[in-house]
């Protein structure tokens, strides 16, 4: 009788493919000295700081301002990212209309066109003198050199992040659902809101997340059309390259650690609204 | 039969899976509307500015030196760090997808990390660790070696921003296609790199194709984090976007938006070559949705 | 044209993580034969086919090839033709690059010249009856072609063995008679080793030489189909190769009694005492009460291909089904008594 088999967990499970050391090895090797390394650098830079050195530098009156304008402004941003990102992404997978591809391709113009670019544009159309800008201000309302150029910056921004997000799942909604709705004597508003809509609450919870965290770290968009006046329309990213420019390492490093720690806090988040969604629905 | 199907009226009744006419009408609207604004505006924008003044002061502004090395930097920078990538992305996608073993829910969301880091906090890393009162600040300048405000630091941090692109697009692909036709090709006789060259790369290059094509777009035009390493040297470690904002803060609103509007045309390319791809090949792009 | 042993797979024993899927599993596959795998789903018959053809690893056993010790050798260096389950054709290649990959991939010095490829490519095409396909992609191709030209890949490598994984599990029912009779027309010109995985019991009964019967990682029992039918070892392949009707019994001296009536069926020397008696529907007939072994009222009955099933509750509980050459049809509700015809005995 031979002795039974001992069950074992193997790091991996064996395979006739060939290559998992190599490619594993230099997926690592990279991953390491590119992104882990150097961030780490960050950590032990800023532990060297402690608690207390950073929070000295989050109350500083001015970083404190940039930071609550950074995500106070995003997180605004971000909801009307969603709002109309999801009214966009309804709009280009439900209805027909001609230059409806068109439309779509549109929507990734901020993946693709480069924030520098972005932003002298969007300073050039809000500035007082500009296309938009003159319009607004006969309103009585000031955008460039404002929070509000920062909204608009991050608007901008946000948007693919919260079309794209949702846009999948309005593909995949089972119109039988909303005609069983129907047979059942409800009326469309009636199938929108209590049969259509809440099983994409989580993807668009995702996409809102996404698009704040992008708007609270965004840099080239914001910095021309933000005026950048202390205290009113400075951003947290702006006073880090300050900082740097100060060669105030310290303080650089302590407002970049609070902007990583939130950005956790808020991946950390899209991943729990995913495995809820994953629970509660059966998919992200 | 005729006479029921005559009766019926010719309207045809709206669909119980849509909204009326009037409703659609005025979303289509309201959506086009806010895109128009927001994002079509913007980018016209960039040329009208342009070309302001006209045609030959367009041209003007690439007859510039500084424009041209910020041109030949940026096309050099790129063509680093999109191959590196492109390495880094089949590697990563090939141990991920084609392999099951303990740790890689980790070791994806480690490689996605640099998408959830500001741009400027991607640059101030490498500061920290390459700069004069960095990590290795005092042995590079012992031995002369130029990291920060020079090409590497760059290259860097461009490697940095899009290190992502190519591998987070061929996972998932990957992992749909499965290993049964890599195991097919070994069954008859191929050794691993002729089924990856005849039966992986075949399978994965449109996908390939569009990640390549993102990641450069995005290698092209970073600023945040290229701005933090540069050092703004004109003529020497400035690349396009970061010319591009040097122009701005001169007033040289011109050539500033003359210089923009190459970047503008490099992503409408982008995208346009990225719509074609996915009308053409969407199955061949992505993973076909969740499963 | 069976004879030698052309594979040994010699006490093969496999885990995943921490479920066993092969427990010290041993059998040997004569040269020339189409021999059935045949199990449950889980009974580890892929597993086993994978590990034959080198796609998968035991932990502990041997594969002898020949005289061949092939336990460690490579997967390319097998000479297997592995059919997948779904095909695995390359889909970015035309049908002939499909076929020629195997003869592609060699190495240079060994490599047929381009002439001798194409002809070998257009043999296979006129064997599997798909000469004018030569140039199609395989998207092109309805199931039933494309399990054709996966079938001609494995062979254009003329392979020691043939390994086929549910070789027509994914077709139609119509496609999948046709598909079968064909591989066993091929089978029988080209005498080539095979081996098949199912987990249909008429597939690997009309088609096999051999059946080998897995359950649980264990192999049950091998033989032709007409041994595994007659002369099932345990109760798991008896049960496995179709419907049964199970009853309880007492074996005394080779004879066995139901409900103390003596029956047909013989026990084995040796089994004594309550036993569990496994009859095919076929196998019982409607009898007087006197004379019957079991009794029961009538449930329901319909009518399939000439025959007549009738659905009995007998008083415990459980409910029986009897095939019966067209009697009368009986009304639900009447008592009936069932006689035991033949069937096999096992210990409870």
């Amino acid at each position: 009788m031979e002795p039974p088999l001992r069950p074992r967990r193997r790091f991996r499970q064996p395979s006739v493919l060939p290559g998992f050391g190599l490619t594993l090895g230099y997926t690592l090797t990279c991953l390491g000295l590119i992104v882990l390394l150097p961030l780490a650098a960050l950590v032990v830079r800023a532990s060297g700081l402690g608690l207390s050195g950073i929070w000295e530098v989050a109350t500083d009156p001015r970083v404190a301002s940039a930071l609550r304008v950074s995500f106070g402004v995003s997180a605004l941003a971000a909801l009307t990212a969603s709002i109309f990102g999801f009214l966009i992404a309804w709009v280009l997978t439900r209805y027909e209309f001609p230059g409806r591809r068109i439309v779509d391709a549109v929507v990734d113009l901020p993946f693709a066109l480069p924030t520098a670019v972005a932003g002298i544009a969007l300073a050039s159309l809000y500035a007082p003198n500009g296309l938009v800008g003159a319009q607004l201000a006969k309103l009585g309302i000031e955008a460039a050199y404002t929070p509000v150029g920062i909204y608009i910056a991050m608007v901008f921004i946000g948007l693919p992040f919260a079309v794209r997000t949702v846009q999948p799942l309005i593909v995949e909604i089972d119109r039988e659902i909303e005609e069983a709705s129907a047979t059942l004597g409800a009326g469309r508003l009636h199938t929108l809101t209590r049969v259509v809509l809440p099983p994409l609450i989580p993807a668009v919870l995702t996409g809102f997340a996404l698009a704040f965290a992008r708007g609270v770290g965004e840099y080239g968009s914001i910095i021309f059309i933000a005026g950048n006046l202390p205290y009113v329309s400075e951003i947290a990213p702006l006073l880090i390259v300050i900082k740097l420019s100060e060669f105030d390492y310290g303080g650089a490093c302590a407002i970049a650690t609070i902007m990583l720690g939130i950005s956790f806090v808020t991946l950390l988040a899209i991943n729990l609204i995913q495995a809820w969604s994953r629970r509660r629905f059966g998919y992200v | 039969m005729s006479e029921i199907a005559t009766e019926l009226p010719r309207q045809q009744p709206a669909s119980v899976v849509t909204e009326g006419g009037l409703v659609r009408g005025l979303l289509i609207a309201v959506a086009i509307v806010f895109l128009a604004l927001f994002l079509v505006l913007p980018l016209a924008t960039v040329f009208a500015q342009a070309l302001a003044k006209g045609w030959d002061a367009y041209i003007a502004a690439f007859h510039e030196p500084d424009a041209q090395s910020a041109i030949r930097l940026t096309l050099i920078t790129a063509a680093i760090a999109v191959p590196f990538n492109l390495v880094f992305g089949i590697m990563a996608s090939w141990a991920i997808a084609k392999f099951e073993f303990t740790g890689k829910n980790l070791l994806v969301t480690l490689i996605d990390l640099p998408f959830s880091v500001s741009p400027v906090v991607s640059g101030l890393i490498y500061v920290l660790v390459f700069g004069s009162q960095g990590l290795l600040g005092p042995w590079l300048l012992d031995h002369d070696i130029q990291i920060i405000f020079a090409l590497p630091g760059i290259v860097l941090a461009t490697i940095f921003v899009t290190f992502p692109f190519v591998a987070r697009q061929l996972i998932p692909l990957m992992q749909e296609q499965g290993t049964a036709e890599e195991e097919a090709a070994l069954t008859l006789g191929a050794s691993g790199w002729h089924a990856f060259r005849t039966v992986t790369l075949p399978n994965i290059r449109w996908g390939l194709l569009y990640s390549v094509l993102l990641c450069n777009a995005r290698a092209m035009g970073e600023f945040g984090a290229v701005s933090v390493v540069s050092g703004h040297i004109r003529g020497l470690t400035n690349t396009l976007p970061l010319h591009v904002e040097i122009l701005y803060n001169e007033y040289n609103f011109v050539a500033s938006f003359a210089v923009a509007s190459l970047l503008a045309g490099l992503a409408l390319v982008t995208l346009g070559l990225k719509s074609l791809l996915e009308w053409r090949y969407a199955g061949d792009i992505a993973a076909s949705g969740r499963h | 044209m069976t004879g030698s042993t052309a594979i040994r797979v010699e006490n093969l024993s496999k885990t995943f993580d921490t479920a066993a899927v092969l427990h010290d599993l041993s059998l040997d596959v004569r040269a020339g034969e189409l021999l059935a795998l045949l199990g449950p789903s889980g009974s580890g018959k892929t597993t086993l086919l994978r590990i034959i053809a080198g796609l998968d690893f035991p932990d502990r056993g041997r594969i002898v090839f020949g005289a061949e010790d092939a336990t460690r050798l490579p997967v390319q260096q097998r000479a297997v033709g592995f059919v997948f389950q779904h095909y695995a054709l390359f889909k970015h290649m035309s049908v002939a690059d499909n076929i020629a990959y195997g003869l592609n991939a060699r190495k240079r010095s060994e490599r047929p010249a381009k002439a001798e490829i194409k002809r070998r490519v257009g043999d296979l095409l006129d064997l599997i009856k798909l000469s004018g396909f030569a140039d199609r992609y395989p998207s092109q191709l309805s199931g039933g072609q494309r399990q054709r030209i996966a079938l001609a890949r494995a062979l254009a490598v003329e392979p020691r063995v043939l390994l086929l994984d549910e070789p027509f599990g994914a077709l139609d029912a119509q496609v999948r008679k046709d598909l079968r009779r064909w591989l066993r027309e091929i089978h029988d010109r080209t005498g080539q080793t095979t081996i098949f995985v199912t987990h249909d019991q008429d597939e690997a009964l009309e088609l096999s030489d051999r059946v080998a019967v897995l359950a649980k990682g264990r192999l049950e029992q091998i033989g032709s189909p007409d041994e595994v039918q007659e002369a099932p070892v345990s109760a798991t392949v008896l049960k496995f190769l179709g419907d049964t009707i199970e009853v309880e019994a007492i074996a005394q001296g080779g004879e066995v009694r139901v409900d103390g009536r003596l029956t047909p069926v013989t026990a084995p020397a040796g089994l004594v005492g309550p036993v569990k008696l496994y009859a095919r529907p076929w196998q019982l007939q409607f009898a007087e009460s006197h004379e019957a072994h079991l009794h029961g009222t009538v449930r329901s009955s319909y009518r399939s291909q000439g025959r007549q099933r009738i659905e009995v509750d007998r008083p415990e509980g459980k409910t029986v089904v009897v095939e019966a050459s067209d009697t009368a049809r009986l009304p639900a509700g009447r008592p009936v008594g069932l006689r035991i015809l033949a069937g096999h005995v096992f210990a409870g």
